[in-house]
């Protein structure tokens, strides 16, 4: 002991190994041997730039940049990912609560919505409900001559949120079959949260002389939600990844515009690719910025 | 305490519990309690781990439910309908061993929220009431900290001041000072006192015997679900009658 309460030496900074240059070896041979592959064998020919013009489209007279069907469909995609994660955490708040309700009715209800979703594949799922809310909710709605009824001036700003103002009643059950989907898993999301929460806040609350209700909403949820938070940002990014199923029922969003340009020019890979990096571009600043979010603990306070 | 500012035990009854008995599937957790608590009483209940007695204090409000037997209070039985439950909590306070003060709320809107969620009373009379408990409780300059802010003495002070906050007509203290370090149980136990001074009607169930000897009127000793003896405190510490007294007291007053 030299005096001074100095903190133990760092620790040695991981150097690379003989097993690390292995591991880097192997996949570049893997790399090398798929580009020979689609090179040599396959003798596939890229045309990347006839594929790049569905990403921007030039004007070739004014030199005006238009987003083509690749950003179109990541807007859509954007578009049903925020309503739905909006839609979705509505049902999965009133859902979870009657997870935990007290009312048997409620409980049976609520278990077999989530039952229900999480055991049919979600391609089965999204066929069955679309062709029930496509027929039987949206005629109901009256969203079907939207096109035709809304104002002018309201026009610019439905779209921008909503998409083609034409295709609204199909954006929208599109969105309304994602939604149910999705909103089984934040059920679970939010009936942990609230599960999580100690007895002792229940009892205490109920002790003072609170309402069911009333503890519910003043003790137990303002802290289930806090904690609900993390799990729920996690979600809104399988959202973005999930909502490429509704391209199944002609939503016309990233994945379905892709199908388009890929069947289009024939040129499949690089169709794919592009798509591939648009929804990590997507879901990757996402994941980071939500761990970063969690680590500082930003709604963790208390 | 000294005799002269022993606050007067009226006769009338404010809890009567009777043949209260209590199962958890198979296990009997509670057999033929019966126990009646006049205005300004302070019992004291001991016993080991296991005995019911938090179950027994925890039937009165309701937090738990009971097989067998009715409680009274204020002479009238308590039935379980939501709107009886819930007027009984408003009337009977109840401090818990692990503090439970709402994390979320500060100081000040833990104590707030009951009065202002049951007795309907405005924001600015809530917080006057407030501050005037937690003034009593000694820790007034905490009112806009959050719980996790406090040490555990002073949250439990401030659960105290949270029950009192509901103007309760008796008290109840499931084991207060059991979750607290050493050095914070003094300051939770003179609150208490004080209360029992200004003629609380409190049951509490505690280990710590010092305080019963200082405050209780009756004690209380339960063994296995039963109420084995009840006797004034000098009685039953320096001649109890029963075996399981005897050997319980020498086990907790031995060291």
């Amino acid at each position: 002991m030299n005096g001074y309460r100095q903190p133990p030496p760092l620790q040695k900074v991981q150097s690379v190994k003989l097993i690390d240059i292995l591991v880097i070896g192997a996949v570049l041979v893997v790399c090398a041997f798929t580009y020979y592959r689609v090179q040599f064998v396959l003798a596939y020919h890229w045309e990347w730039d006839l594929v790049f013009q569905y990403v921007v489209r030039i004007d070739e007279v004014t030199g005006e940049i238009f987003p083509n069907l690749f950003l179109k469909g990541v807007a859509m995609t954007l578009r049903l990912a925020f309503w739905g994660t909006v839609l979705a955490a509505v049902i999965g708040v009133i859902m979870g609560l009657c997870r935990v309700s007290s009312n048997l009715f409620l409980k049976l209800m609520s278990r077999m919505y989530v039952e229900l979703v999480r055991n049919i594949p979600p391609v089965v799922f999204i066929f069955v409900f679309y062709f029930f809310i496509s027929s039987q909710i949206m005629p109901l709605l009256g969203l079907d001559d939207l096109h035709r009824t809304a104002s002018p001036e309201l026009v610019p700003v439905l779209e921008l949120l909503f998409g083609p103002i034409d295709l609204f009643s199909n954006f929208v059950s599109g969105l309304i079959c994602l939604a149910i989907f999705e909103g089984a898993y934040i059920t679970e999301i939010v009936r942990a949260g609230i599960q999580s929460i100690q007895k002792g806040q229940w009892e205490a609350g109920r002790a003072i002389g609170l309402s069911r209700f009333n503890v519910q909403r003043d003790v137990i949820l303002p802290q289930a939600l806090k904690r609900i938070l993390p799990p729920l940002a996690g979600q809104f990014i399988t959202l973005i990844k999930d909502s490429s199923i509704v391209s199944l029922i002609s939503i016309q969003e990233l994945t379905f515009l892709t199908m388009d340009v890929a069947n289009t020019t024939t040129q499949f890979f690089e169709a794919w690719m592009i798509t591939a990096v648009l929804y990590f571009a997507m879901c990757f600043p996402l994941a980071v910025l939500f761990q970063r979010f969690e680590r500082t603990g930003i709604g963790m306070q208390h | 305490m000294s005799e002269e500012n022993t606050p007067e035990v009226s006769s009338d009854t404010i809890l009567e519990i009777v043949g209260l008995g209590k199962w958890f599937q198979d296990f009997c957790a509670l057999w033929d309690i019966n126990l009646k608590v006049r205005r300004g009483e302070r019992v004291v209940v001991c016993g080991p781990s296991g005995s019911g007695k938090s179950t027994m204090i925890r039937c009165v409000n309701r937090l738990e439910s009971f097989e067998a037997g009715k409680i009274l209070i204020n002479n009238k039985e308590v039935s379980d309908k939501p709107a009886d439950v819930r007027e009984i909590r408003r009337k009977v306070g109840m401090v818990f061993q692990s503090f439970n003060l709402f994390p979320h709320k500060t100081v000040l809107d833990n104590l707030m929220l009951g009065p202002i969620r049951n007795l309907k009373v405005s924001k600015q009379e809530a917080k006057e009431t407030a501050m005037l408990y937690l003034d009593r409780v000694h820790i007034a300059d905490q009112a806009n900290k959050y719980p996790s802010h406090l040490s555990g003495g002073q949250q439990q002070r401030v659960a105290i001041a949270r029950a009192l906050c509901m103007k309760p007509d008796m008290m109840l203290f499931d084991e207060p000072t059991s979750a607290l370090d050493p050095e914070m149980i003094s300051g939770v136990l003179e609150i208490m006192v004080e209360l029992a001074e200004a003629g609380m009607t409190m049951v509490v169930v505690t280990h710590e015997m010092g305080f019963a000897k200082q405050v209780a009127n009756t004690m209380v000793f339960m063994d296995h679900g039963e109420i084995v003896e009840v006797a004034p405190p000098d009685e039953f510490f320096s001649n109890p009658e029963n075996d399981r007294t005897q050997l319980f007291l020498s086990q907790i007053l031995s060291h």
